[in-house]
């Protein structure tokens, strides 16, 4: 029991600490508050050296009576899923309206808690349970600037939307649990194998649960609800949101696709799951092109982002669950980075327009560093980490063959490349009025900036170890 | 000295080359300094020159005073030079020439030190084409001439000098632009540059190339070298980029264009076109004949008609030369048949009418340039009665003339002579109208010095001093003793190329 | 452990750009001096490495590997041989020379040095790549700076369009090889990135038909091969003039390189296949870069489309499959890398005092910078041909090859050379000679001595190459016996 326990350390850890969090909020005067964000900060960072070290450690089976699963994949997920939750809380200690509020930063823990057991669920109850812990937070997170209209108006729409898609998967649970009478997913799996549910039945099955998991990684055609939430959100919890929980997401739809409907057995839904890459991929990428908000860009961008993921899946073997995985911590680390570029602006210009980007590299030469590496990552050069990121998923595509998956792929980050430079180009080129003013940068945000810059060049450049731990965390699956 | 005595060409090659890079190190201000430097500098090829020539062994056969190193051993093309009787005498003239083109350039007041410097390279791009035995060192040198006399035209020349140079530029590189393209075709199929193996391999070889009966392929190729020095020579109709060359270049460019620079494409024949094509060479003799009484005849009837005295002379360098193609012609028509005995004399004639029209020419330019020098005009009719103003000078001009001409006794006559006597049996219809050039040639040259010498004293110049002056008596008496010499006792410089050619084509 | 002369070379750039960058932005002085140590630097060490290689020996030299992906059979691996070497110099020389000719960059200069060294570090780079996953991994590095010093430091007319096409057309070729080289990867079954064992995979001759034009034109779009040479005039036009330097010099033969390296040394039954077609696009790019170039009336587009015609020329000997034509290609690319240089050089400064282009307008700037008039000769007369230069030196055994492989190109091919010796001549004139307008009379001054040390350096290097070719000529040729070798001896 206390071995099992071990492995759950974080997760008890991010419970206590959204505890700590809770009572200093009520005990400190208001301006003393804003430390909040560092103690969450800095228990975060407690937890994820834990959650490494739990990674590093020979994998565990089933724990909690098949509750969890304690294998290097969800250990690896967990750190992705901490380092984003401790990012974006770097993140919100200086936003107006989130920086001094105790419950945000609680509510940002109990999200990642149930991102955690998302990644780490063997059970279809804990899975729900897991998933409704994620979004209930999620939903309030969006809302939370009850003055800006556009953030309450996100926040009813991810609920909403969010609640039909976790209804529908619900129906997709009920159908697996009502033929095979088991809520283990690998119980339910061998079910299956054995044919104890029609075949028409455990597909229906298999589309209604793609339905919840592609909304939370916001795949097209679910992914309408994206930009609209992340441009309305505050840009924290949007950056929050676009990379743990799709992390999270990941998580689940890799563990849940490839176990319970093992493509030995079921391959009929990776027709499905290509056609959804190729059209994240795609629509996403031309989307991006016309925005004019840097937010709404970076929505679009996450839904190509989450195509290029899910080329990974459909290659159906362990170096595509790896490059998946690699592909998704390398977006998680990145992104947050071009988040935070967009806050630090966003703080003083007030606003997200990319216009307002204008002169920046002369206000903030290291701040307009910093974006032009993110975007650059983003759209896969080196020696940045999106580089070896898209060539470890186009690798895992060509090896199955799907060499015109690859070419799409391939295709799309031109495309993606173009809308990028685009911003670069307003940084770098474009003047404006104020460029002689300064861009103060708190320390946050450097934090958060320096993390991420690391973190970017460190795993773009000595990519190996990384690599090998993605590939060890594929075999939990394989 | 024991490095001389191995390296004597090189030596020969590159001092210009080492003087033009020391006088651009001068001080561009101190133009006596720089004059003086160059001058000297352009002594020791001079000097090295005579060396070869007093111990060339006229009776050995071969190249002598070679010299072998790797260049371009990628491509299989070495540093080999040697010289023969063919190219010896051309070597001499180059380097007697040079110097006294930098004196006649001592008038030059415009940036001196880069048109000495120009000029030095000139010399050695010249005498690199006469020493080459590698068929890409030969094109190298070949090309590396033409951009220095490009700028000399166009930097220094007169009115017209922008059109007159590119003119000079477009021609022979488009001519080279064939002869680069054979040469590259010679390597593919032989496989090697070197002279004296293409001798041997190139005209015995007997394969279909490129899907082509190799007879075809070899006529296509000899074309391809016979336009690209037709275009130097020049043969009509090829010559009309050389009258505005000519009158625009500087004095000093006019005499070593006339004087060298035109024998190169003399002497690509009979280095290049002869030997590796003799069976072309013969078939279309008649054709190279043909022109070059084409040129003689209508080199003469241009002269002529000119007003311009520069112009005349230009047009006269198209006449003599004629003469030289059509010596070649007829030694490449009879070749290895009955009248063999014919075809060295025709050849002997050629090689010394390249000589002394080197001489002549060279000569003829200067004079023309030290009356321009002092009228800053060159029409005809604008001189005039001259002869009183400036003795000396006119004195001077009738005895250039006539070794232009071809007065007996001195230079041309012998070499026309020859010619004339050796294409006889061989083409008598086109020498017997060669011979009427002869009578026009005659005619120009004596208009020429009866509108500039003799009649009325134009009133305009009473005033001016036309005389010549010393420093230009000193330029130009060398080119007169030489003249006489050779009209009187031909043997010295004939033995030599006898020998050579005697070799070569008896 | 021996020196690691390599490694020095390529980080030298990128260590010097990162110290730059993290320079205060005021400091230009400090920015200028590290930026020309680095370079100097790096330039030393091109000059050592290049003059230590052991010919006679041949092969790799000075190589050194690490594993860095071993998952992937992926390994810091760099090496050069015969051909690489000339490359690695070139690249040095541009780079110190650009250095000098940007003395006077103004307007950020800390940014603008900084991106140009980490471009460098890329080039620098991919010529040293024995392993392709790295060779890809440098070759994005050097292709996206330029988008930033093009748009940022360019012509303010076309350096956004500019910027955007040139980073575009390269990404997606780059992107298209880069695919070609994972289906090696997994065909090979070697489970190995390094090329020398790729080499000796022995793909199946389906397998390299199909894979070799991919991989061949993803990298030729780099090269300016025809039809995917349109960035390429564009490009230079819209850089800066050091940027158009390293465009022009270096970055184009990166494309050369790498199609070679990979395309046709890993897939030589491919190349063999395909590339006696291909040669007749190369013909395309000579002559109609040739034609083009022309009839431009902006003398920077002049240039840009003369690169055009003569990277056209590389192709042509890589197409010919012989060994005279490697030989010359390999000699080309420095030739061209060299004088191209020399070219935007020049270029940069006629505009940097006439303000304008316009070839027309210009007139007598051999009266007022005369070393400059001298530079763009001798580089003209590289750019036509002229023997006792590089360019007769590079062009002549790839005429060679042509021959031997299709005698008709050579022949138009020579058509080429013809056309640039007319538009060169006619720059001269115009530009160097001539009356000069009377709106410049007054202020146009000479050139910096840097900038004259710059087309010194230039200069004589393309007349040495040109006089004695036995200093590099030896070199390329042993490299290209390994390429013979895959080829089947060819």
């Amino acid at each position: 029991m206390f071995l099992e326990l071990q492995f759950v350390l974080p997760e008890i850890g991010l419970l206590a600490l959204a505890g700590v969090v809770i009572g200093l909020d009520m005990t400190l005067r208001r301006a003393a508050r804003r430390s909040l964000g560092w103690v969450t900060a800095a228990g975060l960072a407690i937890l994820l050296g834990v959650a490494v070290w739990s990674a590093l450690r020979p994998a565990g089976d089933e724990i909690l009576g098949g509750m969890l699963r304690a294998d290097t994949l969800a250990a690896s997920f967990r750190v992705i899923i901490l380092a984003a939750a401790m990012l974006s809380v770097l993140l919100a200690m200086g936003v107006e309206g989130l920086a001094d509020r105790g419950e945000a930063y609680a509510l940002m823990l109990v999200a990642t808690l149930g991102m955690c057991l998302m990644a780490a669920a063997g059970d279809l109850v804990m899975l729900y349970l897991a998933i409704e812990t994620t979004s209930i937070p999620l939903y309030l997170l969006a809302g939370y600037l009850k003055r800006d209209t556009r953030s309450t108006e996100a926040g009813l729409k991810y609920f909403l939307f969010g609640a039909a898609a976790s209804t529908v998967m619900l129906y997709g649970f009920s159908l697996l649990f009502g033929f095979t009478g088991e809520t283990r997913l690998a119980a339910v799996a061998q079910s299956i194998a054995v044919g104890s549910m029609p075949r028409v039945l455990w597909i229906a099955a298999a589309m209604l649960v793609l339905v919840g998991f592609g909304f939370k990684v916001s795949a097209v055609p679910l992914h309408f609800w994206t930009p609209d939430v992340y441009e309305g959100a505050p840009t924290p919890i949007t950056a929050f949101i676009s990379t743990a929980s799709k992390a999270a997401g990941f998580a689940v739809l890799m563990r849940v696709m490839l176990t319970v409907f093992t493509p030995a057995v079921a391959p009929y839904w990776v027709g499905v799951v290509v056609a959804m890459s190729v059209a994240s991929m795609t629509l996403g990428n031309v989307l991006a092109l016309t925005q004019k908000n840097i937010k709404r860009l970076l929505a679009y961008s996450s839904i190509a982002h989450a195509g290029y993921a899910l080329i990974g899946l459909v290659a159906l073997s362990p170096l595509g669950v790896a490059s998946t995985l690699f592909y998704l911590g390398a977006y998680v680390i990145t992104n947050l980075a071009a988040f935070a570029v967009v806050i630090v602006v966003a703080r003083i210009v007030g606003s997200d327009d990319i216009a307002q980007f204008a002169g920046l590299s002369r206000r903030a030469p290291m701040v307009a560093l910093a974006l032009m590496i993110g975007l650059l990552s983003l759209a896969g050069m080196p020696p940045f980490v999106g580089f070896v990121a898209k060539v470890f998923v186009f690798a895992a595509a060509v090896q199955r063959g799907y060499i015109w998956l690859a070419v799409v792929g391939v295709l799309n980050s031109i495309v993606g490349l173009y809308y990028y430079l685009i911003v670069l180009k307003v940084v770098y080129l474009y003047r404006s009025e104020n460029e002689a003013q300064p861009l103060p940068v708190t320390a946050p945000y450097k934090w958060a900036l320096g993390l991420t810059m690391l973190g970017i060049l460190v795993l773009g450049i000595l990519s190996g170890p990384w690599f090998d731990w993605a590939i060890r965390a594929a075999g939990s699956i394989y | 000295m024991d490095f001389i005595n191995s390296h004597l060409l090189s030596l020969i090659l590159f001092t210009p080359t080492v003087a033009a890079a020391v006088v651009m190190l001068l001080p561009g201000a101190q133009p006596k300094l720089l004059r003086w430097v160059a001058l000297l500098a352009s002594l020791v090829p001079l000097a090295l020159s005579l060396v070869a020539w007093m111990r060339f062994d006229m009776f050995a056969g071969g190249f002598q005073f070679e010299e072998l190193a790797g260049w371009y051993t990628s491509i299989g093309s070495n540093y080999h030079l040697g010289v023969d009787g063919l190219s010896l005498p051309m070597v001499l003239l180059t380097t007697l020439l040079t110097p006294l083109c930098i004196l006649a350039a001592f008038s030059i007041q415009e940036r001196v030190r880069v048109f000495l410097a120009l000029f030095l390279l000139l010399e050695t791009g010249m005498l690199g084409v006469f020493l080459s035995l590698d068929l890409l060192l030969f094109f190298v040198f070949w090309e590396v001439g033409l951009v220095p006399m490009y700028f000399l035209i166009n930097q220094w020349g007169s009115k017209n000098r922008d059109y007159a140079s590119l003119k000079f530029l477009i021609y022979t590189m488009g001519g080279s632009l064939g002869l680069l393209l054979a040469i590259q075709m010679l390597r593919m199929v032989v496989g090697t540059f070197d002279l004296p193996v293409l001798y041997e391999r190139w005209p015995t070889l007997d394969q279909s190339l490129f899907g082509l009966p190799i007879g075809t392929v070899k006529t296509i190729a000899f074309w391809a070298f016979t336009i690209a020095f037709a275009i130097k020579v020049p043969v009509w109709p090829f010559h009309t980029w050389l009258p505005d060359a000519h009158t625009e270049a500087p004095t000093a460019g006019s005499m070593i264009l006339a004087g060298v620079l035109l024998k190169l494409g003399a002497y690509g024949f009979l280095r290049l076109v002869l030997p590796l094509y003799p069976a072309q060479a013969q078939a279309f003799a008649w054709v190279l004949a043909l022109l070059a009484v084409a040129a003689i005849v209508f080199g003469a009837f241009a002269a002529w008609g000119q007003t311009d005295f520069k112009r005349l002379v230009a047009y006269s360098s198209v006449n003599h030369m004629g003469f030289v193609v059509l010596g070649i012609a007829a030694a490449a028509w009879a070749r290895g048949t009955a009248s063999a005995a014919d075809a060295v004399i025709a050849m002997n004639g050629a090689v010394l009418q390249m000589f002394n029209h080197g001489l002549s020419a060279a000569g003829m330019f200067f004079l023309v340039g030290v009356l321009y020098e002092r009228t800053h005009t060159r029409e005809l009719d604008d001189y005039g009665g001259l002869f009183p103003l400036a003795p000396i000078y006119g004195g001077i001009l009738i005895f250039t003339s006539m070794g232009s001409l071809g007065l007996p006794g001195l230079g041309g006559f012998v070499s026309e002579f020859l010619v004339v006597r050796g294409s006889w049996p061989i083409f008598p219809v086109f020498t017997a109208i060669a011979m009427l050039g002869l009578l026009l040639t005659g005619a120009y040259v004596l208009k020429a010095i009866q509108k500039v010498l003799h009649g009325p004293v134009n009133a305009r110049w009473k005033e001016t001093a036309l005389e010549i002056a010393p420093r230009e008596v000193v330029a130009i008496a060398p080119l007169m003793v030489l003249m006489l010499v050779i009209g009187l006792w031909p043997a010295w410089l004939l033995n030599v190329i006898n020998a050579a050619v005697s070799r070569l084509f008896g | 452990m021996t020196f690691p002369i390599l490694s020095i070379i390529v980080f030298t750039p990128i260590v010097a750009g990162v110290i730059i960058l993290l320079l205060p932005a005021e400091r230009k002085g400090w920015i200028r001096g590290v930026a020309l140590l680095a370079s100097a630097v790096a330039l030393l060490l091109s000059v050592v490495a290049y003059f230590s290689y052991d010919i006679p020996q041949g092969g790799y030299q000075m190589v050194q590997k690490i594993p860095w992906l071993p998952a992937w059979g992926i390994s810091y691996h760099i090496g050069v041989d015969g051909l690489s070497l000339p490359l690695v110099l070139l690249t040095g020389v541009v780079m110190f020379t650009g250095v000098l000719i940007s003395w006077g960059v103004d307007d950020r200069p800390r940014e603008f040095f900084g991106f140009l060294f980490i471009l460098a570090t890329g080039v620098f780079g991919v010529f040293v790549s024995l392993d392709l996953f790295q060779l890809f991994f440098f070759y994005e590095i050097a292709v996206f700076p330029m988008y930033l010093l093009i748009a940022i430091w360019g012509w303010q007319k076309t350096r956004e369009y500019a910027a955007m096409k040139l980073t575009l057309y390269l990404f997606i070729g780059s992107v298209v090889a880069l695919v070609g080289a994972l289906a090696m990867f997994f065909a090979s079954g070697l489970h190995t990135f390094d090329m020398l064992e790729l080499e000796r995979a022995g793909f199946s001759g389906a397998f390299q038909r199909i894979w070799f034009p991919v991989v061949f034109f993803g990298f030729g779009v780099l090269g300016g091969l025809f039809p995917f040479h349109n960035w390429s005039p564009d490009g230079h036009v819209a850089a800066p003039t050091a940027v158009s330097m390293f465009h022009a010099g270096v970055l184009m033969k990166l494309g050369a390189f790498a199609a070679l390296r990979v395309g046709i040394m890993l897939l030589p039954e491919g190349a063999k296949v395909h590339l006696p077609w291909i040669i007749f696009l190369a013909l395309v790019n000579v002559v109609y870069g040739a034609l083009i170039a022309m009839v431009q009336t902006d003398f920077k587009y002049v240039i840009g489309f003369s690169s055009v015609s003569h990277m056209g020329l590389v192709m042509l000997g890589f197409a010919s499959l012989s060994r005279e034509g490697y030989i010359g290609s390999g000699l080309q690319m420095f030739s061209h890398g060299v004088m191209t240089a020399l070219f935007f050089a020049v270029v940069g400064m006629v505009y940097d005092r006439a303000h304008t282009r316009d070839i027309p307008k210009l007139g007598g700037f051999a009266r007022k910078m005369p070393v400059v008039a001298i530079a763009f000769i001798v580089g003209g007369l590289v750019s036509m041909g002229m023997p006792g230069l590089s360019g007769f030196v590079a062009e002549f055994p790839i005429f060679l090859g042509v021959w031997s492989a299709q005698p008709i190109v050579a022949i138009i091919a020579a058509l080429g050379i013809v056309v640039t010796a007319a538009y060169i001549m006619i720059i001269v004139r115009r530009v160097f000679f001539g009356p000069m307008p009377e709106e410049f009379e007054g202020h146009i001054g000479d050139v910096t001595p840097l900038d004259k040390l710059a087309l010194g350096v230039l200069s004589f290097i393309l007349i040495a190459l040109g006089v004695f070719p036995a200093w590099m000529a030896p070199l390329v040729a042993s490299g290209v016996n390994s390429v013979m070798r895959l080829l089947g001896g060819a």
